[in-house]
This record gives C-alpha cells, sequence and structure tokens, in this order.
C-alpha cells in the first residue's frame, strides 16, 4: 500500500502543531496550539480527525440548528396556486395581487432564513471544538457547489449543509451517491427537470467534469476521462431523480429504462449504476486527491504542478482508491506526512475569505462583535456561505485578491479589532472591548512586557512565515508611538499594522 | 472636462490628511530607481505626464481610446437576441420563445411583442426590450456581428468562457487575450495604464505577465482604514509597503504568494489614489438600476474624470435560462440594453464618445431548439455587438443558417478572434498578430 513518507516525530514543534491547527482548522490562540502539541503529532491528528466522539462537547449545544423552519417554502398551498389560476382566468386582479403578495412575502421570509443558516454556520465555524468537521462541510460546499440564488430554498440549502457535515470525514463514495439525491442539487443543476424523453444534461455534465473525474487538462491529461457521449447516455440514466416538497423522489414514470452506453459499457443503468462507474473510473480519486491537495496543502499556483506536486497527489490519490475513497484515513496519512510541513508548502495558501474572517476571531481573540458583519465582510470578498460564484464553487489561491479585495481584507481586520469602521463599507461601529493581553501574557516579567520581545512574540504567533528586519520595525514603532509601553491601546493598534501585513493573508 | 490632477492638501473627509498624487508620484519615482523589480503601476504612474488628453492624427478621433469589453455570463440566447425571422426552422424548433417578425402584430405589447426591425434583407431584428439599442443602432453606433463562435465548440460555461478569454481553443495554462495585448504593447508615454474590472475579481480577459489589472466595487472602500485610528499608523503603514517593495526581488525567490500579495498590495495603494480622485465628479445622465448599469456608471466617471486607462470591464449573469425564459430574458435585455443606452448618452454628453468604444459577447448561444421547461440549453455561436460613435455601425457578416446544424446547433460564421483582431487593430491601435497569431482576418467593425 503506498505511504507518503511521515513527518519526524521530534519534528512536530509549536510552527508545525500551529500549521496543522490552521489548516485543518481555522487555528486557534496560543493555548490551543499548545494543547495539540502536547499530544504529539499522532495524538493531534487523531484528535482532528476522529472529531465525532466529541458530541457532548459538539457545537449543537452553542448553536441550536432546530432553529430552522423546513416549511417557510410551504406557505403557499395548492389551494392558493388553483385560487390564483382561477383568478387569472377571470381577470381577478385583486385576487391575483393579494396571491402575488402571499408569495413575495414567502420569498422575503425564505431569504431572511438563509441569511440566519449563513449567520448560523459562520457562528458554528468559531465556536466549533470539532474544527475539521467545519473546514470539510466548507470543503465540500466549495466542492460540490449549489447556489441559493438558484436553489431559492433555505431550507434545502441547510439540510444539504447537514449532509455535508454528516459525511464531512466519511466516505467520498456516499457523497457522490448522495448528491444526486439531493434536493438543493437537484434543483441547481436542473434534475428536476431531467425527463425521459427530455433530458436535461447539466447534472450529467457537471457531476463528471466538476464532482468526479475533472478537467481534461487536469495534471497533464493526454485526453478527457469522458466524452459528449457519456454526457449525454448519463443524462438519461439520470432522468427521473427529482424532488417533492422537501424530499427526493424516485420518479419511476420519468425515468428512462431504456439501454444506455456509458464508458463504452452497454446496461439499462440507473443514477446509481453511473455513479458507481464514476467511483470506479481510474481519473476520479486522483482528481479528489488533487482537490484535497490544493485546499490542504498548497495552492500550487503554477501551471502546470511540479513533478513533485503531482507525485504526491497521485500517491495521495492511491490512498484514497485503496482505503475505497475513506477520508479520514486518507487525510489522517496527508497530515501525518513531511510533505504537508514542508517548507514550501508553509505560508503557502492564500486564506479564504471565511479563513480570514473565523481565523481572525479563533487566532486573535476578539470578539465577534456582528456576525453579519462578518459575513458581509466574507461575502465582498467573494465568498458568501451558500452562494458559489458558480457550479465550480470558489477558485481560490491567487484568485482571492486584488486591489480591492487587498484593502477590503485589511479593512476587516480593522474593524474586528477596533469595532470602528471608517465608513463606505457600511459596517455598524462596535464598542464590545477586546482585551488583547492574554494573547501575550506569557512574556509579563514584574509586570510589564518588553516591546522588543513582543514584536518578535506576535509574528510568531500569527504569521507562517518570517517578516523582513524593515517591515518588523514597523511593527515596533507602534510600540515606540506608545513611548514603549506594551498596553492593550498599543498592542491593538500593533495588531492593526500586524494584520495588514501581506503575510498575514498566508497560511 | 478638467481634471485636477494634483490635489495636492486633499483630505480623506475625516481630517487627516490623505496621501497625495503627488507624493505618491515623488516616493514612486524614488522606488523605480531603486529596486528593479517595482511594481508596474508604479513605473506606469512615475511616466504619467500630466499633459492633457491627445489627440491622434485622424481628424476628431482622441489618441487616449479606451475599449471597454461587456462580459454577458452564462450563455445569451443569440437567437432571441438577434431575431433570425428569415428562418421557418427558427419558428418550428421553438413554438412558445420565437419572436415574430417585426410588424407583424403591431399591437402586441411586452413580452410579446415582434422583433425590432434590424436587417429587412437579411431578416434580421432585435429582441423587443432591445428598444435602447435599436435606437444607438439607427445612429450608426452599432456594429452587429451574427453567429460569432469558434471550432469544435465547448459547451461548458468555464471552458467556453476560458476559450473566450484567452482567445485560444486550448485555454489552459493561457493568459487572457488582453493581458496579452498590454504584454505585447508595453507602456508609451502618457498611456496604457492598467485595466479596471468592476467587480471583486479580474477577469481571466485581463491576466497577463506585465500589467496586472486592477478590480474594486466600489471607489470609497479603496483604501486602508487604519489609517483613522491613528494618524501616525498610516505612515507606518506607508513606510511598510515602501520596505516591501524596497525587498520584492527578495520575496520573489523565496515564496511566490508573498510576491504577488506584496505587489498587490503596493499597486492597491497607488491606484486608489486616482481612482478615487476620477470618481468624484459626475455623471452627466442618471442611470437605470440593475448591476450592469451600475457598473458603466462608474467606468464613465472614471473616464470623464480623465483615467488614461485603456481597458474597462463589466460583465452582468444570469442568461443560463435552462428554464421559464421568456420573462428571465426579457428582463435581462432590457436591463442590458438601458444600460448601454445611459452610458453611451453619458459619454456623448462629455465628449468621451469620441475615445470609448464598447464590446459585448457572451461564452456561447444557445441551441435552437427549445426544450421541456420552456428554456434553451447550452448551444454554440452567438452575436457580438461593438458600440461607440466610431463603430462601423451596420450588421456584418452572415447569419449561421438553420439548414446545416450541427446536431442541433448553429455552425459559427464569424470566428469571435476576428472581431477581437478587428477592435484591436482598429481601435487599439494594436497589432493583433502579436496578441493571438496572425490567422485571424480583423474584421472592419470600427
Amino acid at each position: 500500500m503506498p505511504r507518503l513518507t511521515p513527518l519526524p516525530r521530534d519534528a512536530f514543534d509549536f510552527a508545525a502543531a500551529r500549521h496543522l491547527l490552521v489548516r485543518a482548522g481555522f487555528g486557534g490562540t496560543p493555548g490551543m496550539v499548545q494543547g495539540l502539541l502536547s499530544k504529539g503529532l499522532d495524538g493531534a491528528v487523531d484528535w482532528l480527525v476522529d472529531f465525532e466522539g466529541d458530541s457532548a462537547s459538539g457545537p449543537d449545544r452553542i448553536v441550536q440548528a432546530d432553529t430552522f423552519d423546513p416549511s417557510v417554502k410551504m406557505q403557499l398551498t395548492a389551494a392558493d396556486y388553483k385560487a390564483y389560476r382561477k383568478a387569472r382566468e377571470a381577470g381577478d386582479e385583486e385576487a391575483i395581487a393579494a396571491f402575488r403578495r402571499k408569495q413575495e412575502q414567502q420569498e422575503r421570509d425564505d431569504r431572511g432564513a438563509m441569511r440566519s443558516f449563513e449567520q448560523w454556520w459562520l457562528s458554528r465555524m468559531i465556536e466549533t471544538p470539532r474544527p475539521l468537521e467545519e473546514k470539510l462541510t466548507l470543503f465540500w460546499h466549495g466542492h460540490f457547489a449549489a447556489s441559493y440564488t438558484t436553489v431559492e430554498n433555505s431550507w434545502h440549502m441547510f439540510r444539504q449543509n447537514q449532509f455535508f457535515r454528516e459525511h464531512a470525514a466519511g466516505n467520498f463514495g456516499d457523497l457522490l451517491h448522495g448528491i444526486i439525491e439531493d434536493p438543493a442539487m437537484l434543483r441547481f443543476l436542473d434534475n428536476n427537470r431531467n425527463r425521459k424523453g427530455s433530458p436535461n444534461e447539466n447534472l450529467a455534465r457537471e457531476i463528471m467534469e466538476l464532482f468526479s473525474l475533472g478537467e481534461p487538462e487536469l495534471l497533464g491529461r493526454k485526453r478527457s476521462p469522458y466524452r459528449e457521449i457519456d454526457i449525454k447516455e448519463a443524462a438519461r440514466a439520470l432522468t427521473g431523480y427529482t424532488y417533492r416538497g422537501n424530499d427526493f423522489v424516485f420518479n419511476r414514470n420519468q425515468h428512462d429504462n431504456g439501454l444506455k452506453r456509458i464508458f463504452g459499457r452497454n446496461g439499462r443503468w440507473n443514477g446509481h449504476d453511473f455513479v458507481d462507474m464514476l467511483l470506479a473510473h481510474q481519473s476520479c480519486s486522483e482528481f479528489i486527491a488533487w482537490k484535497i491537495y490544493r485546499a490542504f496543502v498548497n495552492d500550487v499556483p503554477e501551471t502546470p504542478p511540479s513533478e513533485e506536486v503531482r507525485n504526491v497527489v497521485v500517491q495521495l490519490g492511491k490512498t484514497l482508491k485503496d482505503h475505497k475513497y475513506n477520508l479520514k484515513k486518507t487525510l489522517a496519512e496527508l497530515f501525518r506526512s513531511a510533505h504537508f510541513y514542508a517548507a514550501s508548502n508553509r505560508a503557502a495558501h492564500i486564506k479564504s475569505p471565511i479563513e480570514l474572517v473565523v481565523g481572525s476571531v479563533r487566532d486573535l481573540g476578539v470578539p465577534v462583535r456582528n456576525v453579519d458583519t462578518l459575513r458581509t465582510a466574507a461575502a465582498r470578498l467573494g465568498q458568501r456561505l451558500g452562494h458559489p460564484p458558480s457550479v465550480k464553487g470558489w477558485d481560490g489561491g491567487r484568485s482571492w485578491i486584488n486591489t480591492s479585495t487587498m484593502f477590503l481584507r485589511q479593512n476587516t481586520t480593522v474593524w474586528m479589532l477596533t469595532g470602528r469602521d471608517a465608513g463606505g463599507h457600511p459596517w455598524p461601529n462596535d464598542n464590545t472591548p477586546f482585551d488583547p493581553m492574554p494573547l501575550v501574557e506569557q512574556l509579563k516579567r514584574d509586570g510589564q512586557i518588553d516591546p522588543d520581545e513582543a514584536t518578535v512574540y506576535l509574528q510568531r504567533l500569527l504569521l507562517a512565515c518570517p517578516v523582513d528586519e524593515a517591515r518588523s520595525q514597523a511593527i515596533r514603532q507602534v510600540f515606540t508611538l506608545a513611548n514603549d509601553r506594551v498596553n492593550a491601546d498599543s498592542l491593538t493598534a500593533a495588531l492593526c499594522v500586524l494584520t495588514a501585513l501581506p503575510e498575514y493573508q498566508l497560511c | 472636462m478638467t481634471h485636477d490632477h494634483d490635489h495636492l492638501h486633499d483630505c480623506d473627509g475625516n481630517g487627516n490628511m490623505a496621501f497625495t498624487r503627488r507624493d505618491f508620484l515623488q516616493r514612486n519615482l524614488a522606488l523605480a530607481a531603486l529596486a528593479p523589480t517595482v511594481p508596474w503601476f508604479v513605473q506606469q504612474s512615475a511616466m504619467a505626464s500630466a499633459a492633457p488628453l491627445g489627440l491622434s492624427s485622424i481628424p476628431g478621433v482622441a489618441e487616449e481610446r479606451a475599449l471597454v469589453v461587456v462580459q454577458l455570463g452564462g450563455g445569451n440566447d443569440g437567437l432571441n437576441t438577434v431575431i433570425p425571422y428569415f428562418a421557418p426552422q427558427y419558428y418550428d424548433r421553438r413554438p412558445t420563445l420565437a419572436y415574430r417578425a417585426p410588424g407583424s402584430n403591431p399591437n402586441a405589447t411586452g413580452w410579446d411583442a415582434d422583433a425590432l426591425p434590424l436587417d429587412a434583407k437579411l431578416g434580421l431584428g432585435l429582441h423587443p426590450a432591445l428598444a435602447p439599442l435599436k435606437e444607438l443602432h439607427d445612429d450608426g453606433e452599432v456594429a452587429t456581428i451574427p453567429g460569432c463562435g469558434y471550432p469544435n465548440p465547448n459547451r461548458s460555461h468555464f471552458t467556453s468562457m476560458d476559450i473566450w478569454h484567452t482567445a485560444d481553443r486550448n485555454p489552459s495554462g493561457s493568459d487572457g487575450w488582453l493581458g496579452r495585448y498590454f504584454d505585447t504593447h508595453p507602456v508609451t508615454e502618457g498611456s496604457n495604464e492598467a485595466a479596471i474590472a468592476i467587480g471583486n475579481n479580474a477577469p481571466r480577459a485581463l491576466t497577463g505577465s506585465s500589467v496586472p489589472p486592477i478590480a474594486f466595487q466600489s471607489a470609497q472602500q479603496f483604501r486602508w482604514t487604519g489609517a483613522d485610528i491613528h494618524e501616525s499608523l498610516g505612515e507606518t503603514y506607508q513606510a511598510m509597503s515602501s520596505e516591501a517593495a524596497s525587498t520584492l526581488s527578495q520575496a520573489a525567490t523565496a515564496n511566490p504568494q508573498l510576491d504577488f500579495l506584496v505587489r498587490t498590495n503596493m499597486d492597491a495603494q497607488i491606484a486608489a489614489d486616482r481612482i478615487r480622485g476620477a470618481v468624484r465628479g459626475s455623471n452627466g445622465v442618471s442611470y437605470p438600476g440593475g448591476s450592469l448599469a451600475r457598473q458603466l456608471k462608474l467606468i464613465a466617471k472614471m473616464i470623464r474624470g480623465g483615467l488614461r486607462t485603456r481597458v474597462f470591464y463589466a460583465s452582468m449573469g444570469g442568461f443560463d435560462t435552462h428554464s421559464g425564459q421568456r420573462g428571465r430574458h426579457g428582463r435581462l435585455m432590457s436591463q442590458f440594453a438601458n444600460a448601454i443606452y445611459a452610458f453611451q448618452k453619458d459619454l456623448r454628453e462629455s465628449g468621451d464618445d469620441e475615445r470609448v468604444m464598447t464590446m459585448v459577447f457572451s461564452e456561447f448561444g444557445r441551441r435552437v431548439g427549445e426544450n421541456a421547461s420552456n428554456g434553451t440549453d447550452h448551444g454554440t455561436a452567438g452575436p457580438m455587438f461593438v458600440i461607440g460613435k466610431h463603430a462601423k455601425g451596420g450588421v456584418h457578416g452572415q447569419h449561421p443558417n438553420f439548414t446545416e446544424l450541427d446536431s442541433g446547433d448553429l455552425r459559427y460564421t464569424m470566428d469571435f478572434r476576428r472581431v477581437y483582431a478587428g477592435v484591436l487593430t482598429g481601435w487599439m491601435q494594436a497589432d493583433p498578430s502579436k496578441v493571438m497569431g496572425s490567422q485571424h482576418k480583423p474584421l472592419a467593425v470600427v
């Protein structure tokens, strides 16, 4: 069985533990990093990966999920629609208007519910004691990317989110099988309109191109793993996979039970037969390994990727396949590998907006202030939960960064640290006090903190790579302006500068 | 219109001194001398002269020309944009979605109205919601190019969009066509600043190796607000970024991601000052609602404010009309046409229509036949528009015929790269063969 070379145990130091916590989760305070470090490499990886046992302290206790309403989009009844049709026939303008008002109210309610869901999930990421669970849920949301803009049903989006969470570190096969029975995805990719005799190819195409096999050019492939004819035939296999109300239904009358030829094999294939073929396809495990690698190890900005990267991805794909798509085992092997901790993979990942926002709360210990502001800030930075820009998800890496988002990232952390907005965003001012002193607590000698020490220590705590001397001096300068006193004010100001460093955008 | 290039004693509205353009220029000049790898923007700004916008030898055409690219994302239904009423097959294959020929039923209104007349000889009309575009057409300012596409069409949104953005049938790894334009047509004095995209992300069309594009949603947020906490922090921030620039070459070898971030940070600071200066002005007309109108309004302000930027990019989504197309597509057409119309009027008002050309495209058209959901699925060729005072108005080329369909799809009659080539050579005064090879004969749309 192929193996990635593991990291020597004694190489698992503070920086390595921090790297693991940031990549496999959303970071944490110095105390949390220290806690992870004390478990040793194997213990730390096991703790992150085996999160299910931790249900007593699970985040459901913190943020209740049962406050969401499954019937928010069911306020209009069949009788309402019938009355509406009658009103239209009769030209009863008043009844028509009344129906439309009710319909608009329902849509407003649902959009409100969607915002609550986004806030709930963001809070959950901030508060969770099971960071990998939420990290993977976000990963699958970006992989099987469906947007509320099309789905227009907050309950279906929430259900899909719970589905990703349930299988977060489970088995990829279960995810791929489950997605063709997921109402949000069926709606998003028009499969509710994919019927015998009038196929709609949307789901069939994207499940191959984006969910399982990958684009033809991936990792220097010579040819596409599928052809147009496979898409057409797979669309027939997926006919009749639809939903009614909040539930998946397999509509036999709309399913095309005829012979299909997919990947050169003939049979009366249905949707799950097709998914099994995808899982057996040699391109599938490699593509999923590639997605995992880009999300957890390195953005790989160079195209094509280096020989070394390609080898590791191929190896990881083999691990995934040998473990029959068991994600937990695959991730554990990755998180133990020397490659994961290699210098070239430190500070090699540009934080996504969610990672920036959630990570800043967890790393700095700032108050949440206003979860909706954090939600909208991430959205403006290009990552609105539940609203990926396309079925391809978020491109990630350098695509997060441009001249506009650079400022907005820096301004977001200023607001998080100070609660003050210079206007234009517009974010509410917030007076919740932030005490940054616990961050540097252990530097205290006779009640005093040395500003030189603090300057070095903060970088070690919050950055994945060293900063050159000149910029380090710029941070030190903030303490000089405060007569070399390290107190809540000067420390907050120093953090404003530190989080504005280009290095802070990396992890 | 006049633009104050040196608003020396400018404040940021909170009483804090903001860094002025002159400060930037001086700083940048110093940097340009210091470091071999300063961001491109620094070099640009250092070289930019404060001379008024120049005129070329072509009478009446300003030298400081700008191209505005408008992207219709999702695959705009070309057959219901430029209506091929000459073709009975159009009506056979689209029983619920087709628009009647102009004048068939003049009393019909709304989404049920007849197509607007475009070219009677070719039997082509315009979607009834495109009336504002039709007015510009009647003024001779709209070049309509039906049937734009490329060989062996790809029906994936992403791949096809990449093909349009790179002007390359095999887009993997290629830079954008406009990025390559910047790469192959280096800066000359007083012109050619980075492309500006309205939005959170710059499109691939603008990516190149020499001139990173600028992207932003709104101008007010385009600065660091940490300076408001304490004014000295602004200085610290500035100093930090300058140091960052001076150590670029060092960072480049160590960590390419960091190098990228440092450069972007630098670019952001310098661009911010110029752009916020330019958009302090106002528009000459009022704009309708909608995302495209908002973007074009901002672009018009920048153009009127005297930015020398040569390429602007705006985009509008929602064209993936797999179901219930008639109302949805009609609303999109209406938003599109009204936004373009206001933009063109605005530019006319300030006289900037002399120096602006707009080009409109979508990644593909849609299938000829409608589907069972009163929508249309991904297809192939579709129309492009080139709009501006100096556009060569009228229909260019042929509409694809309906007798030789390729498994239900149109065969393209115009390689879109011929339109790009026409815009590059005719408008940007660039050599298209440097940007995408010499095999695409420029189409005379300008």
